[in-house]
């Protein structure tokens, strides 16, 4: 057969498309054998080598990320704590702004009520003395004009319940007077 | 380059280009032998290409540290670039890892075949070979068929050309077209493709090489001459751009892998 091909390539020179059979033959068993080396020995070296890279690689990258998480978590976490010491400050610092407001107006509110009392407590007294004095006073009208009238009359008037009722009629009529005057008084300037 | 190539080998009568007979070295066992018939430079440069992976990325491999030296670190850019460009994007986060290790496997065993047109003296991507290309696409063929059948059964031929979501009247018109791109042009192109890059970038560095060599040392002719230097100088462009070619279709390939196996083992859901 392939002489045949052989003395036809020859005879009418060579068709490039008609195969040498030991060519095909040579080929294939060589390829066959490079394919087994390929699959037992170097393919599997290679596939190691390039997964050991790759795992690497990606472990590397992986380790560098993890880092990164762990950096941001950490900032993150101071920033909550700074903002929350910002807020504390800024609760405390209000908390005592309004204590101090409040101690203020206890204090003015307290001052004045003092005050207040001291005023009440002051009339009270007043009134107090002004009524001890008034009827300490009527009591001693009453006595020296008593002494005064049992001496001008020169007869006794030492009868107690005589006595009181001839001062209080002229307390009476003393003040009716009075009040007569004043309302002559305020009349007169009414008119 | 090659109006210029071809108006010369007119005006010489002097200049043969290369063609593909000239892709086709004679055989290194026996010695010499006819291409064909034996053992040839093509298939030690697969058998030395096995080597060469193996051995880089065992080596590379051998004393790994999560630190990685400069050889580990380009097996592993390389391992990941496969695993997640090509793996994870294409078949999904859930079920690439299975098929890392093909992908992976592919990916390098075209590239450096590929890469192997651009070194001086090997100079030849096995790739340009169609036996290759069919070989490897063949492969590919059978594992998604397989997984395709594993996954859902017989049933899944039916799901892979039969869409979901199209009127009935239509079937017989789409079906037909569905079994012959899925289970006939898909393994033709995804080892065309490949075989039919590697080659053409090969034919440019044979007609480049032989065509300056010619222009330069035959001609005689100063201003022939001259112009086989712009042929070098053009080459130098060109070989840049076969370089990304070669990367890059190592890179369609073990995409297009994905994408086949992605399809079998979702055929279900769609």
């Amino acid at each position: 057969m392939i002489r045949s091909e052989t003395i036809l390539a020859a005879a009418e020179g060579a068709n490039p498309l008609v195969p040498n059979w030991w060519e095909v033959l040579v080929t294939a068993v060589g390829f066959a054998v490079l394919m087994f080396l390929v699959i037992k020995y170097i393919a599997p070296a290679l596939e190691k080598a390039y997964q050991d890279r790759y795992a690497a690689i990606e472990g590397g990258l992986e380790k560098a990320e993890k880092a990164q998480a762990e950096a941001n978590a950490l900032k993150a976490n101071y920033e909550q704590q700074q903002q929350e010491g910002y807020a504390e400050a800024n609760r405390i610092r209000e908390e005592a702004r309004a204590e101090g407001a409040q101690i203020l107006a206890d204090a003015r509110e307290k001052a004045s009520a003092e005050a207040a009392r001291i005023v009440e407590q002051a009339h009270t007294q007043i009134a107090a003395e002004r009524l001890q004095a008034e009827s300490s006073l009527r009591n001693d009208v009453g006595a020296l004009a008593t002494t005064l009238a049992g001496r001008i009359v020169g007869e006794s008037l030492e009868d107690d319940a005589r006595s009181q009722r001839v001062v209080d009629r002229f307390l009476a009529d003393l003040e009716r007077s009075e009040t007569v005057g004043q309302a002559s008084t305020s009349a007169g300037a009414a008119e | 380059m090659l109006p210029i190539v071809l108006a010369s080998s007119t005006n010489e009568g002097g200049f043969v280009p290369p063609t593909i007979d000239d892709a086709h070295l004679p055989d290194l066992i026996p010695w010499f032998a006819e291409y064909g018939t034996g053992f040839g430079k093509q298939m030690a440069m697969i058998i030395l290409s096995v080597i060469l992976i193996a051995a880089f990325f065992m080596l590379a491999m051998r004393k790994a540290q999560l630190k990685p030296g400069k050889v580990q670190w380009l097996a592993e850019s390389g391992y990941a670039f496969v695993r997640n460009g090509i793996g994870r994007d294409i078949i999904g986060e859930k079920e690439f890892k299975a098929w890392v290790p093909l992908l992976f496997g592919l990916f390098f065993f075209i590239l450096l075949n590929n890469i192997f047109g651009a070194i001086p003296l090997l100079q030849l991507p096995s790739f340009s070979h169609a036996g290759s290309a069919y070989a490897m696409a063949l492969i590919v063929y059978i594992i998604w068929i397989g997984v395709g059948v594993r996954r859902n059964g017989p049933r899944y031929f039916k799901l892979a050309v039969v869409p979901s979501g199209v009127p009935g009247w239509i079937l017989p018109l789409l079906v037909p077209l569905e079994i012959i791109s899925n289970f006939i042009v898909r393994p033709l192109t995804h080892s065309l493709r490949l075989m039919a890059t590697m080659l053409s970038g090969h034919m440019i560095v044979m007609l480049a090489g032989t065509g300056a060599q010619f222009l330069i040392m035959e001609t005689g002719n100063l201003a022939l001459q001259g112009t086989g230097v712009l042929v070098i100088i053009g080459f130098v462009a060109m070989y840049f751009l076969e370089l990304l070619i070669m990367f890059l279709q190592a890179f369609v390939f073990t995409l297009l892998t994905a994408i086949y196996i992605q399809g079998a083992l979702a055929a279900n859901e769609h």
